[in-house]
């Protein structure tokens, strides 16, 4: 490379750097922002804003979806598996909406530290299969969680 | 002279560059058709429906490759851009400016699929999550290099320019990238990008990689085509223009 264009690499070089760094730190001043949703341990430890709505995402306890029989309201507790929060909500949920799923539901925390929503979204995760496979894996997953519980004579 | 310079040397030679590419375009079009045929049909017919999302996960054979391709788009342009400051090669600048359009136009496809695909699935047409603001600003700043280049009158400044921002826009592809691993988001993680095995079904993945590479042939058919109408637009005056248009008079005369 001659002189003038190492001159200009070294100065590419330097522009790149800046930009990182002045990236990097913007980042981490608006890092809290950038957060879509707090957890449900981040929710009862108090980090999450009581003056304003907020976020709160986390999987759906089996067996906690509770519907109102003459409206709208339904209650469900969501969890990061180590916190549960009880979220009410008055509305249609998501078609995705089903136990352990993953929810994000935007509103507030009432006095009693329910979570009252006024919108719920669903997530999904990064797994695509079919049917048929999904309910093998869990076969598997439930034979699997049940072999310690089996008396030893009864392997072969 | 060695091969290396050459080809630095040919390739920055519109005379030279201008027919390669017209004969280019006709095979790089049958490769892009005889690519999304099959992965089209296996996507939206042969593989199988979702155990979550049903039939919905489809839009993902348009949504995944537009959202890969902004990206690459723009890698592919960054690297033109150092090319373009060090060895002040026009071609690179040519190539920059003629790719910011297409991959804006990939950028915009990803955005309004994966809106059509969060309402019924998420709840919401959008929502300022990390990925999806990150991949908006993509999209503005393709615009941003579009607009630069087109705002200063003189081509190589305004060549210049356009380089120092596609280099500094680069920074928002890690950005994207990664927005769901370090903050959370309503958008999933990556399925297939990841060092992991791809979590999914085989069935299902085959029409994805399918529909990725016809998408990389569209843009190398667009690029190519885009790339011969700004260097004829650009060298109107020139010699080699002259050339082309004096020998396509005289064969339509025969």
């Amino acid at each position: 490379m001659s002189p003038l264009r190492k001159k200009r690499m070294y100065l590419v070089m330097l522009l790149l750097t800046a930009v990182s760094v002045a990236t990097f730190l913007i980042i981490q001043a608006f890092n809290q922002n950038m957060m879509f949703f707090y957890s449900t341990t981040e929710v009862k430890s108090g980090a999450a804003p009581t003056d304003r709505d907020f976020r709160i995402g986390g999987l759906v306890v089996n067996g906690t979806v509770k519907r109102a029989d003459d409206s709208l309201l339904v209650s469900f507790d969501l969890t990061d598996s180590q916190t549960p929060v009880t979220v009410q909500y008055t509305g249609i949920l998501p078609d995705l909406f089903r136990e352990g799923q993953g929810i994000i539901a935007k509103g507030q925390l009432n006095g009693n530290g329910v979570f009252v929503a006024e919108e719920v979204l669903a997530k999904h995760d990064e797994n695509y299969m079919p049917p048929e496979v999904a309910d093998s894996i869990q076969k598997a997953q439930m034979a699997q969680t049940e072999m310690p519980a089996m008396p030893a004579n009864h392997k072969n | 002279m060695n091969i290396i310079a050459k080809w630095y040397y040919r390739l920055g030679a519109p005379n030279w560059f201008y027919p390669l590419a017209g004969k280019m375009i006709p095979w790089v079009a049958a490769i892009f058709v005889a690519l999304l045929i099959p992965g089209l049909y296996m996507g939206l017919v042969t593989a199988p429906a979702d155990y979550q999302q049903g039939e919905s996960f489809r839009i993902m054979y348009v949504h995944v490759p537009a959202a890969w391709l902004s990206m690459f788009v723009y890698a592919a342009m960054a690297i033109a851009a150092v090319v373009a400051l060090v060895w002040r090669v026009r071609m690179a600048e040519i190539m920059i400016i003629s790719s910011a359009p297409i991959g804006a136009s990939f950028a915009f496809i990803a955005l309004i699929t994966g809106s059509l695909w969060g309402k019924p699935m998420w709840g919401a047409w959008w929502v300022w999550d990390a990925r999806l603001t990150s991949e908006l600003i993509l999209f503005f700043i393709y615009l941003g290099i579009f607009a630069l280049y087109n705002a200063i009158e003189d081509k190589q400044t305004a060549g210049k320019a356009m380089s120092i921002l596609t280099l500094v826009g680069v920074i928002n592809l890690p950005i994207i990238h990664y927005s769901v691993v370090w903050w959370n988001t309503l958008h999933q993680a990556a399925t297939v990008s990841k060092f992991d095995t791809p979590s999914i079904h085989i069935d299902m993945l085959i029409p994805l990689l399918l529909m990725a590479a016809a998408f990389q042939f569209l843009y190398l058919l667009l690029l190519l085509m885009k790339m011969r109408a700004n260097l004829l637009e650009q060298d109107l005056a020139s010699g080699w223009v002259k050339k082309i248009v004096f020998e396509r008079q005289k064969n339509l005369k025969k």
